[in-house]
């Protein structure tokens, strides 16, 4: 932390700003008002002559800058001076861009300008420089839990990638979940230059190459495998984890992690579920588990009929069996992988007797991957009968069965004669329990939820990490078991840092996007390790070096920081005070707007920070009809959101001051009343979606932000205001128009209920 | 429902391969619906062609060679050019319409199948169309009565065609015919023996 | 400048006293003020048309095509053929490739073939008159022979299923082809490209054999070439010319509506707007009067 603040200010008069804005005036503002004492006037700053410019000051001895020009989005690779604190007054989107070019906004615009100048100077008195806390050192160790594809491809990648690996498997042999395959789906598409309608050249069932996987992983230097093996406890944080790997035998070593992978992908479908299509009264009702069983011991033989031996002359294919339905005991979701698993079984009996009649019912026919549409095709060209049917029924009838089906394109009930059924069930995702079920059962407000949230605790699977954090033993989940992680934006993240998951668990998957997966999850932690090494955060604020400081002084032991972190990074001390642990941290400030003693800061961004900008605005008198409007906007979607509009020439209203926050979870609802009590108008308060397709960065963050907000209007009421004055919006990064109109609307409503009466 | 045990058997789809034309795209169908929602006459169809393709695969031999509905063809080939998988439907519909005439189980009474059956016979006469037989013949094809009804009906075109001159009432007798009519009945008369062969070489 | 030499197929219908007679009067116009020379391939046969499918089997409709495309390579060696007809090209086209893909069809069709002394090599570009127009000529070439422009008329571009359909024209989509807009902008007239109907179904040979259904069709083509506005419709299809023309009366008694709408071909309008005679643009072959585009003929 520097001893001593020397503040240097720059104020850009490039991108028409100096056109639109009286630029002096604004100096003045930065010297008289923001008390920096120079501030330096630039025609194009981001030029290399204005870098410099910043450069010298910095070796100067500048070790506070304050820079007015773009958005803090804009040119972040030029303005990028990590050895000192920096804030940035958003002059081009924020103002010019975002107000009509006009004589009569001038004054408004103009007033705009002065007030960001003076939001940033405010600010940047309130931020020190960031600085490692050096109590890491390097761990290149990754550890891999799970001996399956998915498990055996991270160590191979981590492996490949110079990093030694540990890979846990609970079972005697390598192979997982897919050791059982005879063939697999192909990975190969058919060549790209082949045009649809022709058809040759179409891939088919491959290989499986399981065997010279587990091979590869043995005679690996780097890969350290230990079978029977589970951990017993993990506890430490990224780049200090230390696990207790214990196998049957009762023996146990402990060794010390970068970052984990978790990759104990699926658990087949229990089919017992399924009384209507027979399975469990005839042998000759399957699953596609089951039947690549049979299909590996023939090996190449004809496919038997399990109940007489009788050669398979006819077979039918039920897809989404127990899957994608709300019945109770069936997988709500698609299992996205036994679509291809079926074309490729059905392409055994094919191999064996291309008479043999193959139906596949299937309600929605979905086969992902490049090679996929391909693989269909192919089935299609050896003359698998793919009919949109829902079965309802397997009978037995004689030695055979009968399929009750209704075939949806030709919209009537029939039924077909076969000597086989194979059910195409789902997977499961190989979790450990939910961490937040005992936290539910706490945390149930009735007697129904509790006695549910009981029922769930108590056919929680066991535990696969044992991780010896306060909030629970394994990864937190979305729904249906799988682990939360956003599947577009961060898939491999998971709500522990420096935990990656790969694979099924996270959700349901065939084996080559598994092992895309392992590749991605292999590279995420092999980061993870290396960010902790410099204290550096991980998604989505790579390379912050901020981490919450704590005043321990005047905690109240509330427990609301560590019960909300969405990440588990605060453990508590015997005394119930919270333990931060800096390297699990992603710097949402989450537990800052959690704490209500404020007691938790980053070097960065505190409740100061924020609160000294809302200070500095100037606000006009209850009869000047210039009302002020605090927009406290999420800095990855809301504030890019409106620094876009602006670009598009979407019209705000004037009277708006935005303040980027790092997730609407770090809003102290300090700086609401203190906002109200200086006299603004309005709050409008941006974050992300929140429900179970969220959008949050921080995953929890913009939904507890809500909760907590859901409370505020009794503060209004308190201070006899108007509960419209606060209002909190969910908005996505592509909501151009919307995100302007959102702000405009709440000058709207203030101009109808008028003026806040707390102007002083 | 008939005989289930040839349900969703392979049997007609075989069938249709060996003596349909373009009949090997049949299976390659992947039911979206495209061609049935891009069909101009779709609504007239008893069976849009994504069902067609269905019922051949399910065994439907019967109701597909009996249908009216490879009969609404305008041959468009709006399906075609918009089928995800590029398959030749008009000329699957033209293919199964033919074969169906062919064993002799088009619908009775089926004006385009009597029509295009007229056309045919009509070119094959002297290696072109001659315009007036071909009208005159559609117009009686079900009947004197109904043919001078149509006629009387039809009459204001034909004056309209034959003051333009676009038609000539001349062409009822002889009319346009090649030079070569010989040679031209000895070219198709060979063309259809090696049809006939390869269809009964390639029968299942 | 040498003439441009093409192996010409009229088909039925453009012969003398056919129902597009008037067709091939203003095409051969049309050519000869581009400097195109047609070639009628002797003693050319009926392709069959689609609608031949009926008695007509894969190996008999292809060999229909084989000995026209056989006589072209015999009589007009080196020649491009060329077709005035959507069906004649697509019959023509169609039997071309089929028989290259299939060997052993095409040896079949060669020992039909065989029977009257011909032989397909099958080495013959097959092409519509418009792709002619288009790539061959260009729409700045045809622009410089435009001595009448057609100012003031508007025109909707009805394309039609068989010249668009499978084949198309290269460049052009399916569902939006633009070239005869283009072409109407290049005669000097207002195209309406925002025309609905542009490429839907006239109902084919069906408009003989299923009217009512066929007629519904038409109806709507009329229906929007009229609400857009315009004062004829152009088309590069006799079957289109025809089936859009001459039952308008028929559907008028049906719907209650008053159509009178001229349906002309690309050549007429060509051969006006490069100065020729009503005559020779074959306007004298319009069932419906195209009374504007005789105006401006008798400028």
């Amino acid at each position: 932390m520097a001893a001593e603040k020397k503040f240097a200010g720059y104020i850009c008069t490039g991108c028409g700003i100096s056109e639109r804005l009286n630029v002096n005036q604004l100096q003045t503002v930065a010297t008289r008002e923001g008390k920096i004492a120079e501030v330096k006037q630039h025609a194009r700053l981001c030029a290399p002559d204005g870098v410099q410019l910043i450069r010298d000051d910095i070796a100067a001895g500048a070790t506070h800058l304050m820079i007015a020009g773009c958005s803090r989005r804009s040119k972040m690779e030029v303005f990028n001076f990590p050895q000192v604190a920096m804030s940035r007054a958003n002059l081009r989107e924020g103002v010019i861009w975002a107000r009509p070019n006009a004589p009569e906004h001038q004054e408004t615009t103009q007033e705009m300008a002065a007030d960001y100048i003076r939001m940033a100077c405010a600010e940047l008195k309130y931020l020190n420089i960031a600085s490692p806390s050096a109590e890491q050192k390097l761990n290149k160790n990754i550890l891999v839990v799970g001996g399956g594809v998915t498990g055996m491809t991270a160590a191979l990648e981590v492996a490949a990638a110079g990093y030694p690996a540990h890979l846990v498997c609970d079972e005697g042999e390598l192979g997982g979940a897919w050791k059982d395959l005879y063939k697999r789906v192909p990975f190969r598409a058919a060549a790209s230059e082949v045009p649809n309608g022709r058809d040759v050249d179409l891939p088919l069932p491959e290989e499986p190459g399981i065997a010279e996987m587990i091979a590869q992983v043995q005679a690996n230097q780097r890969i350290t495998v230990h079978l029977n093996a589970h951990l017993a406890k993990t506890s430490g944080a990224p780049g200090r984890f230390a696990a207790d790997i214990c196998n049957t035998a009762g023996a146990t070593v402990t060794e010390n992690f970068g970052a984990i992978i978790q990759a104990s992908d699926f658990k087949p479908y229990d089919a017992q579920q399924l009384p209507e299509f027979a399975y469990g009264k005839t042998p000759d009702v399957v699953t596609n588990f089951e039947l690549e069983r049979l299909a590996k011991a023939a090996n190449g033989a004809p496919l038997k009929r399990p109940s007489d031996g009788k050669v398979v002359e006819s077979v039918t294919f039920i897809q989404c069996a127990g899957q994608r339905s709300e019945q109770d005991g069936h997988l709500p979701y698609c299992s996205g992988f036994c679509c291809t698993e079926s074309i490729k079984q059905a392409l055994y009996f094919k191999t064996q007797n291309p008479d043999c009649d193959t139906t596949i019912l299937f309600d929605d026919l979905r086969t992902p991957g490049a090679a996929g549409e391909d693989f269909y095709r192919c089935g299609q060209q050896e003359m698998v009968t793919f009919s949109k049917g829902k079965a309802s029924a397997v009978v037995k009838n004689g030695a055979g069965l009968t399929v009750k089906f209704k075939d949806l394109i030709l919209n009537e009930d029939t039924e077909l004669n076969c000597d086989l059924v194979v059910l195409a069930t789902g997977q499961v995702p190989n979790n450990g329990p939910d961490p937040y079920a005992q936290l539910a059962v706490d945390e149930a407000e009735t007697e129904e939820e509790k006695e549910a949230a009981r029922r769930k605790l108590e056919v929680a699977p066991p535990s696969i990490l044992n991780l010896d954090y306060r909030q629970g033993t394994d990864l937190p989940q979305l729904k249906h078991g799988f682990v939360d992680s956003h599947f577009i934006c961060f898939p491999y993240e998971t709500r522990r840092t420096g935990i990656y998951a790969a694979g099924p668990v996270r959700r349901p998957m065939d084996m080559k996007q598994a092992m895309d997966d392992a590749a991605g999850a292999a590279m995420k932690a092999i980061q993870a390790a290396e960010s902790a090494a410099n204290s550096a955060a991980v998604h989505p604020r790579v390379g912050d070096l901020s981490y919450p400081k704590f005043r321990k002084e005047g905690c109240t032991q509330c427990k609301r920081c560590t019960v909300e972190c969405p990440f588990g990074a605060i453990n508590e001390d015997e005394q119930k005070y919270p333990v931060f642990n800096e390297s699990r941290c992603r710097r949402c400030g989450t537990c800052m707007g959690a704490c209500p003693v404020r007691v938790i800061s980053f070097e960065n961004y505190s409740i100061d920070s924020v609160n000294q900008q809302i200070k500095a605005v100037d606000i006009p008198d209850e009869f000047s009809e210039k009302p002020r409007i605090l927009v406290l906007a999420c800095e990855n979607d809301a504030y890019p959101a409106l620094d876009m509009a602006a670009q598009a020439g979407i019209e705000t209203t004037p009277f708006v001051r935005v303040v980027p926050v790092r997730c609407l979870g770090s809003v102290s609802l300090s700086w609401i009343t203190d906002s109200l009590s200086s006299g603004f108008d309005g709050i409008v308060l941006m974050g992300c979606r929140r429900d179970e397709d969220y959008q949050c960065h921080f995953v929890r963050g913009s939904a507890i932000a809500a909760e907590r907000l859901s409370k505020v209007g009794d503060t209004l009421t308190q201070l006899n205001l108007e509960p419209e004055r606060i209002v909190v919006h969910e908005v996505a990064i592509t909501d151009l128009a919307r995100a302007p109109r959102l702000l405009n609307d709440m000058a709207a409503t203030i101009e109808k209920i008028g003026m806040s009466s707390f102007k002083f | 429902m008939g005989d289930i045990s040839k349900n969703y058997r392979l049997n007609f789809l075989k069938e249709v391969e060996a003596n349909v034309e373009e009949g090997e795209w049949v299976k390659m169908c992947m039911q979206c619906g495209v061609c049935s929602g891009s069909c101009p006459l779709g609504k007239f169809w008893d069976h849009p062609p994504q069902e067609i393709f269905m019922m051949i695969r399910a065994g439907k031999r019967d109701a597909v060679l009996t249908s009216n509905a490879m009969w609404m063809c305008t041959s468009c080939y709006n399906c075609i050019v918009r089928c995800p998988r590029e398959l030749p439907i008009t000329h699957i519909m033209h293919g199964l319409a033919h074969y169906a005439q062919r064993l002799g189980l088009a619908p009775a009474h089926q004006p385009t199948a009597k029509f295009a059956q007229l056309f045919w016979n009509n070119l094959m006469k002297k290696g072109r169309v001659n315009e007036l037989k071909l009208g005159v013949k559609l117009y009686f094809m079900n009947g004197i009565g109904e043919g001078f009804k149509t006629s009387l009906k039809m009459k204001d075109i034909g004056l309209g065609m034959m003051k333009t001159k676009r038609m000539n009432p001349m062409e009822a007798i002889g009319g346009h015919a090649l030079e070569d009519v010989k040679g031209f009945h000895a070219v198709m008369q060979k063309a259809q023996e090696l049809e006939d062969q390869r269809l009964a070489n390639q029968r299942p | 400048m040498a003439k441009r030499q093409y192996s010409f197929y009229p088909g039925c219908s453009s012969q003398k006293g056919a129902s597009s007679s008037n067709y091939l009067i203003s095409a051969q116009t049309m050519c000869e003020e581009l400097d195109i020379q047609l070639n009628e391939i002797p003693d050319w046969n009926c392709c069959g048309a689609s609608i031949g499918y009926a008695g007509g089997g894969e190996l008999p409709r292809l060999t229909l095509s084989a000995r026209n495309i056989a006589l072209s390579e015999q009589h007009n060696p080196g020649q491009s053929i060329v077709a005035t007809c959507a069906a004649c090209w697509l019959s023509t086209r169609e039997a071309a490739e089929r028989l290259q893909h299939n060997p052993a069809l095409a040896k079949d069709a060669n020992t039909a073939l065989a029977e009257a002394g011909l032989t397909l090599k099958n080495q013959t570009p097959i092409k519509h008159m418009v792709e002619v127009l288009i790539q061959d000529i260009g729409y700045d070439t045809i622009k410089t022979k435009v001595k009448r422009p057609l100012a003031g008329l508007k025109i909707a571009g009805y394309v039609g299923c068989q010249t668009n359909r499978p084949f198309g024209i290269a460049g052009e989509s399916f569902e939006n082809p633009q070239y005869l807009d283009r072409l109407i902008e290049t005669l000097g007239a207002d195209s309406i490209p925002q025309f609905e109907k542009k490429v839907q179904c006239c109902g084919g040979a069906l408009a003989f054999s299923e009217p009512a259904k066929s007629q519904e069709m038409i109806k709507g083509i009329l229906e929007s070439a009229h609400d857009n506005g315009a004062d004829l419709i152009v088309t590069p299809c006799p079957v289109c010319q025809m089936n859009a023309e001459v039952y308008q009366e028929q559907i008028n008694a049906t719907y209650g509506t008053n159509f009178k709408m001229p349906v002309v071909y690309y050549s007429t309008l060509m051969a006006i707007a490069f100065g020729r005679s009503a005559q020779d643009a074959a306007l004298t072959g319009q069932v419906i009067p195209a009374e504007k585009l005789a105006a401006i003929a008798g400028k």
